[in-house]
């Protein structure tokens, strides 16, 4: 055997890895050494161990922001993937008429996550903004500040509004993706519309959906600016998500040692959630396909 | 100038592309490089150019081990199956495009082009974009890119098998004109004994993965040193049937017999395996010393001018090419016919031990 | 089922089609029988696929108008056509099972379970897939897949034809034939209409009872393989049939000789007077290399591929292919060219003259 090791491929990575540890991994255990120890200021660091860890698992207020959070990226998928769907079921093929729909589709994706909390923080208001003032005149009393249920559902109308066009874009690639033969057999096999759309549009869609479900659930899960900028977390904790809550007892309470500990956790938690989701996709593929 | 493959093999993801083996290709020759589909002819073609690192072995040009050394500094070119063409340059600049690689002054680039141009007849659509051109030209082109920077090693993937058949008998003609005209290696694949045959050259055949025989296409042809290589040089694969041999008598399954030649009746008496190929099986009731078998029709098919016949004789599956267009019902009992001095006997190893004599070649007109 | 005729039909994809070349698909009248196998053979380009199209409804044509039966389609529905259609690449519904698949079109109809779960095990049964029934279609092999195709198509038994767009592009070449030779049972044992595009010449002659060849949106032959073969209409049949194609050698004709740079050489039919481009066809199988008779050629090129030696050559200007057995000897001094008398054609501006002598009834449509 003259088979050959090319030992200097591992030269190769080198400059990946040392990039690598300075942007992730370096930062990282940073925060992991906080979450161990306790401050004072002035850099006096003691070792508390797992207290942080025990502490925050018996805080409702982490269990209350945690659930919240879940909640708020469930209602976001339930509304913005059917609604892709359909929107991108509903753009035009081909021509002048898919370009300029392509364009104004990317319009929300393009504008920066606080100017989108502002816009919507003006619009709502219940005094000077569009909708608020509308509502309040048609007799609907509605105020994101001070009602829980409306600042909810303000919220998840500025999400869907910002990010359907994301999901809308990516189904549009997988429906052009499907070679018009599939839609000659069905007229042919006198499909209704109803089962074009299950057995074939869908099915070809199903990989960019996905990766839809996936990018929005793990963007939805970190959403930090936009309701920050209109609501603050309230009224009261009401639309306090993870990492509201987190940057709140960071900065807010500057207790670094639960920050970090904190952060950690929601990073696993997410880390978790995304690897399950991952491979029971990647098993219902392969299962689907050995049958 | 030649190209040695010493000991050379491949493995990928736990399969066995390429066995180890050993390959001489000399200067100036065509290389045809015959099997069926994944048999491991592009495999071997890319561990040739060095897109592929061989897992074991050793890969020369003239003296000098070129195992390690990148694609990029050896002196090959390639044509592949798809038509790969810049799609934004004109044909003109497609072709010049390895010259100017090679920083060649202007008048230089204009004669070669113009001349891979008249040699591939692409002369009228120098200034037209590949997607213009029909598939045919498109590949005129690529072929004209890989010729024209004048390289050691010419590899050509199945070059043809994208093409109608009417250009690919088009092209067929012109590929020894371009190879005689380079002085270079030429390594072709294909799927098609008949292509390998009109080539000419050498053929190496393939099979899972293992050259089993490399020589001059005819003798190749003529003289397969096994099974395995009978079957990938006949199209259709060649027909099989176990025979007994008896002194000069050879027995087959259905009890049957007829004479051999002199020649055959010398090899030591036993179990043979008996191949011949398709269009040695005849539907005229044979000349003088064919034999006659009753066989039952399964399927015709028709070419441009011949029938093939697929037949169940003796428990054994034949395919039959019958000059002209037949008309014969399927499911119906056939006479059909063969001639003894075209049988091939292979042993129970699947060895040739005897093939049909053929008269010296005449074709030096 | 029934038979389907096109009346003037012609398509063209500009809106304001002028002149012919404005048409993919030129004026074409045709019947096609019922129970008949029928293939559309040409090369890419030459409107058979429209000629499809425009047959399943997937494209209004121009001008003209489709019949099934006594019935005027042009302007029905894909779906009101009762047509079944395999495409070049498997179209196959992929989340559902074999089976399901099967009966999609009956469900999709409103059949009751009962009839749909026969019919579908039937169908399984004739295209093989009986075995695969529960199995997932995503995961099968393409020819499996094409099968399914077919089956979707067969499972109506009110299906007008089956049209078939270069089925087997994605086949392996090693089951094309057994995928070819299951279609013509079928078609043998079950007698649907059918319409197979390819621009494979072994494909078409094999699989149909007649052949229609297309070149440049026109139909220029509809005859038998053998008729193709032997007496093309138009120098594009005989050029496309065989390989290599037939020959074509520039004469002139007065009744039945043929004059070439002041040889003569002597007809089977009486042509009268042609005036125009005239061609004399004749296919490499039926040129005979000799030593002394007949016209004097320069060889260029022998090739042997074993069955047969190829043999290019050059009379008077123009260049000609021979096609000579396995055991033929080529000798250096056969410097002569014979023509067999029966295989010769004699073709005006592209298209070939009836001689007097025998009427071959497809012959000659100029």
């Amino acid at each position: 055997m003259e088979k050959t090791v090319n030992q200097r491929a591992w030269l190769l990575v080198l400059p990946v890895l040392v990039l690598v540890a300075f942007s992730s991994i370096i930062p990282m255990m940073t925060v992991v050494n906080y979450s161990f120890q306790d401050s004072f200021g002035e850099n006096i660091f003691f070792w508390v161990g797992l207290e942080w860890y025990q502490e925050l698992l018996r805080s409702e207020r982490l269990w209350d922001a945690l659930g919240r959070q879940l909640l708020f990226s469930f209602i976001i998928l339930m509304i913005e993937i059917p609604l892709g769907i359909l929107v991108a079921l509903s753009m035009p093929k081909k021509g002048l008429s898919a370009s300029v729909c392509l364009v104004l589709m990317s319009l929300p994706l393009l504008i920066p996550y606080n100017v989108v909390g502002t816009i919507w923080q003006v619009f709502g208001r219940a005094d000077i903004g569009l909708l608020g003032r509308t509502l309040s005149d048609l007799g609907i009393s509605y105020n994101y500040s001070q009602n829980a249920f409306d600042a909810w559902v303000t919220v998840i109308i500025m999400d869907v509004w910002h990010w359907t066009s994301l999901v809308a874009l990516l189904a549009y690639a997988g429906l052009s993706s499907i070679p018009k033969a599939y839609y000659q057999a069905a007229m042919i096999d006198q499909a209704s519309r109803w089962n074009v759309f299950r057995y074939i549009e869908l099915p070809k869609m199903r990989g960019v959906l996905m990766i839809a479900i996936l990018l929005r659930f793990m963007d939805s899960f970190m959403i930090y600016t936009e309701p920050f900028v209109l609501t603050g977390g309230g009224p009261g904790n009401a639309t306090t998500f993870l990492s509201i809550d987190l940057v709140k007892m960071a900065l807010g309470q500057f207790d670094l040692g639960p920050a970090a500990a904190f952060s950690l956790m929601y990073f696993l938690v997410i880390l978790l959630i995304s690897y399950v989701f991952y491979t029971v996709m990647i098993t219902i593929d392969k299962d689907e396909a050995k049958q | 100038m030649s190209l040695r493959l010493h000991g050379v093999s491949k493995i990928s993801s736990g399969e066995t592309h390429i066995y180890p083996t050993d390959l001489e290709l000399q200067k100036g020759t065509m290389n045809v490089l015959l099997g069926p589909t994944s048999s491991g002819k592009t495999s071997l073609m890319r561990l040739m150019a060095g897109l592929d690192k061989p897992d074991t072995g050793k890969v020369f040009w003239e003296s000098e081990d070129v195992t390690k050394k990148r694609v990029q500094d050896r002196d090959i070119a390639m044509v592949y199956q798809q038509f790969v063409n810049y799609p934004s340059m004109t044909v003109y600049d497609n072709i010049a495009s390895p010259l100017k690689l090679q920083k060649k002054s202007a008048a230089e680039i204009d004669a070669k082009v113009q001349e891979m141009a008249e040699l591939l007849k692409l002369t009228s659509i120098l200034d037209s974009k590949p997607n213009e051109i029909s598939g045919g030209q498109q590949q005129r082109c690529a072929m004209a890119r890989a010729l024209a920077k004048d390289v050691g090693l010419v590899l050509m993937d199945e070059p043809l098998a994208n093409l109608d058949y009417k250009l690919r008998e088009e092209l067929r003609l012109e590929i020894p004109r371009l190879f005689e005209a380079s002085g270079s290696i030429f390594v072709y694949a294909t799927t098609e004994p008949e292509e390998a045959l009109l080539l000419g050259g050498n053929t190496a055949t393939l099979w899972n993965g293992r050259v089993t025989q490399y020589g001059k296409a005819m003798d190749v042809y003529r003289n397969p040193v096994d099974e395995t290589t009978a079957r990938v040089y006949s199209d259709p694969p060649m027909n099989f049937v176990s025979v007994r041999k008896d002194g000069a008598v050879v027995h087959f399954p259905n009890g049957q017999s007829t004479k051999l030649n002199d020649d055959l009746a010398r090899l030591p008496n036993g179990e043979y395996r008996a191949g011949f190929r398709a269009h040695h099986l005849e539907m005229s009731d044979g000349q003088s010393g064919a034999i006659e078998f009753t066989a039952k029709l399964i399927v015709t098919e028709l070419t441009g001018s011949d029938t093939y016949i697929h037949v169940n004789a003796m428990d054994e599956r034949w395919i039959g090419l019958i000059p002209g267009l037949q008309t014969v019902e399927v499911g119906q009992v056939l006479k059909i016919s063969l001639n003894p001095k075209n049988i091939f006997f292979f042993d129970k190893d699947e060895q040739l031990v005897a093939s049909p004599n053929h008269e010296p070649e005449k074709s030096g007109v | 089922m029934a038979s389907i005729a096109l009346e003037n039909l012609a398509h063209s994809y500009l809106p304001n089609p002028g002149g012919n070349n404005d048409f993919a698909l030129k004026e074409v009248n045709h019947i096609w029988e019922d129970g008949r196998a029928y293939a559309l053979l040409g090369p890419s380009g030459c409107g058979k696929t429209t000629l499809l199209n425009v047959i399943s409804g997937l494209l209004t044509p121009t001008s003209g108008r489709i019949l099934f039966g006594d019935k005027d389609v042009t302007a029905s529905s894909t779906a009101e056509r009762n047509i079944a259609q395999v495409f070049q690449f498997p179209v196959v519904y992929d989340t559902m099972t074999v089976g399901k698949n099967l009966a999609f079109p009956l469900r999709n109809r409103g059949m009751e379970a009962g009839y749909v779960s026969e019919r579908v095990q039937r169908i399984a049964q004739m295209i093989g897939l009986e075995a695969d029934l529960h199995k997932k279609a995503r995961g099968l092999t393409s020819d499996l897949k094409q099968k399914i195709s077919l089956g979707r198509g067969m499972v109506r038994d009110d299906v007008n034809a089956i049209l078939f767009d270069e089925p087997l592009t994605v086949i392996d070449p090693h089951l094309k034939w057994e995928l070819r030779t299951q279609l013509k049972s079928l078609h043998r044992e079950f007698g649907h209409t059918m319409i197979y595009v390819t621009h494979d010449q072994t494909e078409a002659l094999t699989f149909a009872e007649k052949v229609v060849v297309m070149h440049e949106g026109r139909v220029v032959q509809i005859g038998t393989p053998k008729e193709l073969f032997e007496t093309p209409a138009h120098v594009f049949v005989g050029y496309f049939i065989g390989s290599p194609g037939m020959n074509f050698i520039p004469v002139s004709v007065t009744g039945n000789k043929a004059h070439i740079n002041g040889n003569t050489i002597h007809l089977h039919h009486d042509y009268g007077n042609p005036q125009g481009d005239i061609l004399l066809g004749i296919r490499p199988e039926f040129v005979r290399l000799s030593k002394s008779d007949g016209l004097p050629v320069q060889i260029n090129r022998i090739q042997d591929v074993g069955r047969h030696k190829f043999i290019n050559a050059t009379l008077f200007d123009t260049e000609i292919n021979i096609s000579a057995d396995e055991g033929f000897e080529i000798e250096s001094d056969m410097v002569k060219i014979t023509f067999d008398p029966a295989n010769m054609g004699i073709f005006c501006d592209d298209w070939r003259l009836n001689g007097k002598a025998i009427d071959h009834g497809n012959g000659g449509t100029v």
